[in-house]
């Protein structure tokens, strides 16, 4: 059989193909926070919880309200983003003018808050959310079987990271927003209601952190602390990719996903830190970061 | 309007002491006329189901009992979070011990905070009861004079899952092990349990405290082809390994055991996903009557069944303040004394003791976790498969490499 660095073929394909999921999942949320801090300049430390918010509200969708998984796809990111519209409104307007520090303060004790009470309202140790029927079971992809599901996380996020990508690349909606956060005077002087797009672009990107939520949900146990613990290995992927660079949070994402995934098998007792050292090397050498412009 | 620039330092100290602000801090002043109980725990992360708010509840349950009063004192209860940080434990003790006039220390989960905290134990002679962290090291190698090891250890933990399943026929083990000192504790324990049950260990991967996707390691896992995984982990971990272990349909080659599980975890997971998982407890609500009566106390106000250190947590209460009430005096020395003369007979176990290197010994119960189809009302999720006598469980005193032991 081929060895690849001594490990088999077959071993290196399943580990490329996990890296991909958790990949995934970095990039769809890693998009988000690189929406928001190139249109808005918030550093947004509340994205971790609005990650497990999305989550909690298929879940709790579910347990009250019968709502299935596909529905909560949908819905869960538009409840959430609505609350993320309601938080931008009521109280991160307020410090568009001043240090990024506050931005950064205000979401971080957002973040605080709304993890404490969820685990005041359903404790630690989590809440469980099944496989939605269509896309139980596995396949055989040759070198590994891999869950269905997970294939759908790779599509899913490939599929919405391309989307956002393209609108706000390549239409004239997206045109409009890079040009509102350039020069706002200006285009409001064109007749373009600029703090209704502010806001809408804050609520699309926490709306794409609840999807990632959503996704997760089948996969990792809902608990409150479930964004925390993956919103600094987050904020590391939007760092190497270049803060606010669409395509670096994507290609980023991805990308450590499977650096990551090939740690777990070489020295897995450093898969946590990886990502970490990677963001150092490439702050050394680009302190852009990779796709970032100086 | 531009503000003056902050520096990287300044923004991480502002979320340090944001941190910082989270742990509950209580005020209390160091009396003569009361006997006052820390009880540091896990309060707001991981394992806060385990004891956390329970185990304060399960606290004052034996305090109530006991009349609030014990040497005709008031009994004063403080509790702090540390958030599975072994300095800040470790400084909320000494502190504690330093201004508070603290008696007795309950220590929660976390087997790194509990061995920082044993140090202090030691410095400022106070009793220190460890429950909920594992490792076997806190009445070995790490054992003070003031260490009280209640409710499980790695050693009993690994002797009851690991015998039983070797025994069964799962010769051959592979182990998902948490990075740090209680994972490789609790792996080290079973592979020696394993060994003499003429098993073999295949390998093992260590992961870092609270990953978040286990697959990869379970497909090594997988590879071993290792009859049986051994989770040497605990909390969100286990619940995240066994679901994955599902999902990639490990369960179907390999047999799960998990070398720490609590019936809150399992409550977590459904029994779906848990079913047909051996784990070693201390403690069940559905035991006999005793249990069932403190169950039904706990479940009225927590409005869950409590896990088996949620319960040991009212034992280890209730046998501190017998010993005070039995020394006639909160003098360290003298009270780890009459503790250690202690026949622990409660709701929580019967014929215990507390050992020279401070384990408390006691019996302990193999459970398989019930298949949906058999699990008749609420919270009915264990059978019983084998119940060990504690020196079965805990091993001879002779094995233990404490220092203090004349040997």
């Amino acid at each position: 059989m081929t060895d690849i660095f001594g490990f088999p073929l077959p071993v290196v394909l399943g580990q490329l193909m996990l890296g991909l999921v958790n990949g995934s999942f970095y990039a769809l949320l890693s998009l988000g926070l690189a929406v928001i801090f190139g249109l808005l300049g918030v550093v947004n430390f509340a994205h971790g919880a609005f990650y497990m918010l999305g989550a909690y509200a298929a879940w709790l969708g579910m347990s009250y309200f019968e709502i299935n998984y596909w529905v909560a796809l949908v819905m869960s990111p538009l409840v959430v983003g609505a609350l993320g519209v309601l938080v931008e409104r009521s109280a991160l307007r307020h410090l568009y003018q001043i240090d990024p520090l506050y931005g950064l303060l205000l979401t971080f004790g957002l973040a605080l808050i709304a993890e404490g009470l969820l685990r005041e309202m359903f404790g630690s140790s989590g809440q469980s959310y099944p496989v939605p029927e269509l896309l139980r079971g596995a396949t055989n992809l040759g070198f590994m079987i891999i869950p269905i599901y997970r294939l759908w996380v790779i599509v899913a996020s490939v599929l919405v990271c391309f989307t956002t990508w393209f609108v706000l690349e390549r239409t004239s909606l997206g045109a409009t927003l890079r040009a509102a956060t350039e020069n706002p005077k200006i285009v409001q002087s064109f007749g373009i209601n600029v703090p209704v797009i502010v806001t809408l672009t804050y609520g699309a990107g926490v709306g794409l952190a609840a999807l990632a939520g959503v996704l997760s949900a089948p996969v990792i146990q809902i608990t409150p602390l479930m964004g925390s613990s993956l919103v600094t290995v987050v904020f590391a992927v939007v760092v190497i990719g270049g803060m606010g660079s669409i395509l670096g949070a994507i290609v980023s994402g991805l990308m450590l996903g499977v650096i990551e995934g090939f740690t777990k098998v070489i020295y897995p007792e450093a898969s946590n830190i990886v990502v970490f050292v990677i963001m150092a090397i490439v702050l050394f050498f680009r302190p852009a970061g990779l796709f970032g412009k100086e | 309007m531009k503000m003056k620039r902050f520096s990287l330092t300044a923004v991480s100290l502002a979320m340090m002491a944001a941190l910082a602000s989270v742990a509950v801090a209580p005020e209390a002043h160091a009396a003569d006329n009361e006997v006052v109980i820390g009880d540091i725990d896990d309060l707001s992360g991981p394992y806060s189901d385990v004891i956390g708010k329970g185990g304060i509840e399960a606290l004052n349950m034996a305090i109530a009992d006991f009349g609030g009063k014990v040497l005709g004192k008031k009994i004063t209860v403080l509790t702090a979070d540390h958030q599975s940080k072994p300095d800040i434990g470790s400084a909320k003790f000494r502190e504690w011990a330093d201004q508070n006039g603290l008696n007795m220390l309950l220590g929660g989960s976390n087997t790194g905070v509990s061995i920082a905290m044993s140090k202090v134990a030691a410095q400022k002679k106070v009793p220190f009861i460890a429950i909920g962290a594992a490792g076997a090291s806190l009445t070995n190698a790490d054992c003070t004079p003031y260490t009280v090891h209640y409710a499980y250890d790695t050693n009993a933990l690994a002797n009851g899952t690991a015998t039983v399943m070797t025994q069964n026929g799962g010769k051959t083990w592979y182990f998902l092990t948490a990075d740090y000192a209680f994972g490789t504790q609790l792996q080290d324990a079973a592979t020696k349990v394993v060994l003499a049950n003429g098993g073999k260990s295949l390998g093992a991967v260590r992961v870092p405290l609270a990953a978040s996707d286990f697959s990869s390691f379970l497909l090594q896992a997988q590879g071993s082809k290792a009859q049986v995984l051994g989770l040497a982990n605990a909390g969100a971990d286990t619940i995240n390994s066994i679901k994955a272990a599902q999902e990639f349909g490990l369960n179907n080659t390999m047999q799960l055991a998990s070398l720490l599980a609590f019936i809150s975890d399992i409550h977590s997971l459904g029994l779906k996903a848990a079913q047909g998982l051996y784990l070693t407890t201390s403690w069940y609500w559905d035991a006999d009557e005793k249990t069932r009566a403190f169950g039904k106390r706990f479940f009225e106000k927590m409005k869950k069944e409590p896990t088996d250190v949620q319960a040991a947590y009212y034992s280890a209460t209730l046998t501190y303040l017998n010993a005070v009430k039995a020394a006639g005096t909160t003098d360290p020395d003298k009270v780890m004394a009459e503790l250690k003369k202690a026949k622990i007979n409660d709701m929580y176990t019967q014929g215990g003791y507390i050992r020279e290197d401070g384990l408390m010994v006691h019996p302990m119960y193999v459970m398989q976790v019930k298949a949906p189809a058999d699990s008749k009302y609420p919270w009915d999720y264990f059978k019983l498969v084998k119940k060990m006598s504690g020196e079965e469980a805990y091993g001879p005193l002779s094995a233990s490499t404490c220092p203090l032991l004349k040997k």
